[in-house]
């Protein structure tokens, strides 16, 4: 829940929930995809996972330790277990710095190696992402984008961490470097024992590299399932529906039948009674407006936030009559 | 691998023999080729070693330190006196060179004095933001709401008038703008993901802002530092006018425009060549200020894509 100010001296608080009643389960070194549209919660998710910002309720357990009340120790520790690569590679570097000095800056903060040991580490990381060594006295701006997110794991790669949070790390980049970059991710999972958590809304991309596949919208999970199934028709929320008729296929018989969404997602700071989705969905239901859906195994034998898969039970109908 | 636009001759081979080409490598390549800008390096220059060394550069050495030489009271520009003699005799030229001792001491020190208090106060502002923002916000606004001449002089008036007084009190006025600038540099770089990543890898406050904030809002800040030194010169020289400033016997240009005037329309060459050196100075640093600002912005500079 974050608090969005307004007006003068910040008199009249709104209060925006970017993320509400998130239930999330990562386990090791397996991918969990995030899809969802703009603005639904799915960069938040991964900024207050790596402790960019502290959510005003909740809990993160890391190996059973709450991130969000942990010491300034623990803290420190944890920032060693959980990187992040960002959107855009661009901006990821500063442009004063040359690129050792952007890779070693988490070993400077967080180890004792110092001087040649601090440039063998980096070459080595470089070398891990299929960088050349001799680009350590050159500067971020000297780099295509393909590069830079290359150099950008190699941060995140810096403190051997668990998980790494990749935020739309391929987004920014062209089509033929988007597969590099993947492969590359794959590739370091399997030699690291990497866990990822892999925010996107190119859903072919998520399709491709994820195990579990998570779907937002507007602050909340609706639909969770491994990959395959959301991927080949075990999609039951009727917004995960929608995301997946808007997948592009050479393949005719792939190809779904279109289902458009009318209208535009609803302001966070003011969303719609009842259901999130109730405004835009083709199949809402008069309760749909009226009670919240919860996540839910029962319909679907996964867990899915929507009335019409799950059976409403029945004091929930009687206190609509 | 190097694409540069042809009309910047820049030192290609060095780059090729790997020779790491900077910001500000590019910002001295693009300044030098640009004749206005190294005039004014050129008027600034003489000013400045003419200040430093004036006791070797004039025969009256003593006349710059105010010793009267009532004999040669007001003598026109002539074989001994270049540009003449004041109402006591003493030679303007050697005035001048004295009086640029002050005056460009004024301007430099009360732009340092600026950029110490409103870069680190700019920077923490921006970055933290919040309730730390709001009250560093305030009291600038405290400060901008006066005049700044009008401040100047109240302050000058206030503490006494002295050489030190007049730099203090331009310096209290100065400093809110780079406060500002530097704030709003602060809070674009914030929203870049360089920032972000050194969050996330534990960095601490104090370092990003020292580290990651400061060396990027350094251009930006060097630019407006070279306007303001004219700025500051010419707020010198008229809180001195209105003799809250450098008093005599000490030389300062604006004090010698005040006293100058009242004799201008018989002996032009008096407050004449004072109001001269204060108009070549201020012109001069603006002009240093286009070229730096313009030899800053890569789209002006006319340098493409050097060594990617």
């Amino acid at each position: 829940m974050f608090a969005s100010s307004a007006g003068m001296l910040n008199r009249h608080q709104k209060q925006v929930h970017a993320l509400d009643g998130i239930d999330l389960d990562i386990y090791e070194q397996e991918t969990l995809g995030i899809v969802g549209e703009s603005g639904c919660g799915k960069t938040t998710l991964g900024r207050t996972i790596i402790g960019l910002i502290a959510p005003t309720s909740g809990q993160i357990l890391f190996d059973g330790q709450d991130l969000v009340n942990a010491s300034k120790d623990a803290k420190k520790s944890f920032n060693r277990e959980i990187q992040m690569v960002f959107q855009n590679p661009y901006t990821s570097f500063d442009p004063r710095f040359t690129i050792i000095k952007c890779v070693s800056e988490p070993l400077k903060i967080h180890t004792n190696l110092r001087g040649a040991a601090l440039t063998k580490r980096a070459r080595e990381l470089l070398e891990q992402v299929g960088m050349p060594g001799e680009i350590l006295h050159r500067y971020a701006h000297e780099f295509s984008g393909g590069q830079l997110q290359r150099i950008a794991i190699a941060r995140a790669l810096a403190l051997n961490p668990k998980i790494i949070v990749l935020d739309e790390p391929t987004s920014a980049l062209d089509v033929s470097v988007q597969a590099q970059i993947i492969n590359l991710l794959q590739d370091l999972q399997r030699q690291f024992k990497l866990t990822y958590l892999f925010i996107s809304h190119d859903l072919s991309v998520v399709q491709h590299i994820s195990n579990r596949v998570t779907v937002m919208y507007l602050g909340k999970i609706v639909e969770q399932n491994t990959s395959e199934a959301i991927f080949e028709g075990q999609a039951h929320h009727p917004y995960t529906q929608a995301l997946l008729s808007a997948m592009p296929s050479v393949v005719k018989e792939l190809r779904r039948k279109q289902i458009i969404l009318e209208g535009s997602v609803p302001d966070a700071a003011n969303p719609p009674k009842g259901c999130n989705f109730h405004p835009r969905c083709p199949v809402a239901m008069p309760i749909c407006s009226i009670a919240e859906p919860v996540l839910d195994n029962s319909g679907a034998g996964h867990p899915v936030a929507c009335f019409v898969v799950n059976p409403i039970e029945k004091s929930t109908d009687e206190m609509i009559q | 691998m190097t694409t540069v636009a042809p009309d910047l001759e820049i030192p290609i081979e060095d780059i090729k023999a790997g020779k790491r080409v900077t910001e500000y490598h590019l910002m001295w390549w693009a300044f030098r080729r640009d004749p206005l800008a190294v005039l004014s390096l050129v008027i600034l220059l003489g000013f400045i070693l003419g200040a430093i060394f004036a006791p070797n550069l004039t025969p009256y050495p003593e006349q710059g330190r105010g010793d009267p030489n009532l004999l040669e009271k007001f003598s026109p520009p002539n074989q001994g006196h270049l540009l003449g003699t004041d109402y006591l005799g003493r030679d303007v030229l050697t005035r001048i060179l004295y009086g640029g001792r002050s005056s460009l001491a004024i301007g430099f020190l009360v732009v340092i004095v600026a950029v110490l208090i409103g870069v680190p106060l700019g920077a923490i502002s921006g970055y933290y933001g919040g309730w730390i923002d709001n009250l560093v916000m305030r009291i600038t606004d405290i400060f901008l709401a006066f005049p700044p001449l009008l401040l100047a002089i109240a302050l000058a008036s206030a503490l006494g008038a002295s050489f030190t007084n007049t730099m203090i009190a331009i310096s209290f006025t100065w400093w809110p703008w780079y406060t500002r600038l530097v704030r709003a540099q602060t809070l674009s770089l914030r929203e870049r993901y360089f920032i972000e990543a050194a969050r996330s890898i534990g960095v601490p406050s104090w370092k990003i802002i020292t580290s990651h904030v400061l060396p990027n809002v350094m251009t930006p800040v060097m630019v407006q530092a070279t306007m303001d030194l004219g700025g500051a010169i010419l707020v010198g020289a008229a809180v001195s006018f209105i003799g809250l400033g450098v008093q005599p016997p000490l030389a300062d240009w604006g004090q010698m425009v005040s006293i100058g005037r009242i004799y201008f329309i018989e002996r032009p060459w008096y407050a004449g060549s004072a109001g001269l050196a204060i108009f070549l100075v201020t012109l001069a640093f603006n002009l240093l200020g286009d070229a730096v600002r313009d030899a800053a912005d890569p789209h002006t500079r006319r340098v493409v894509d050097v060594g990617r």
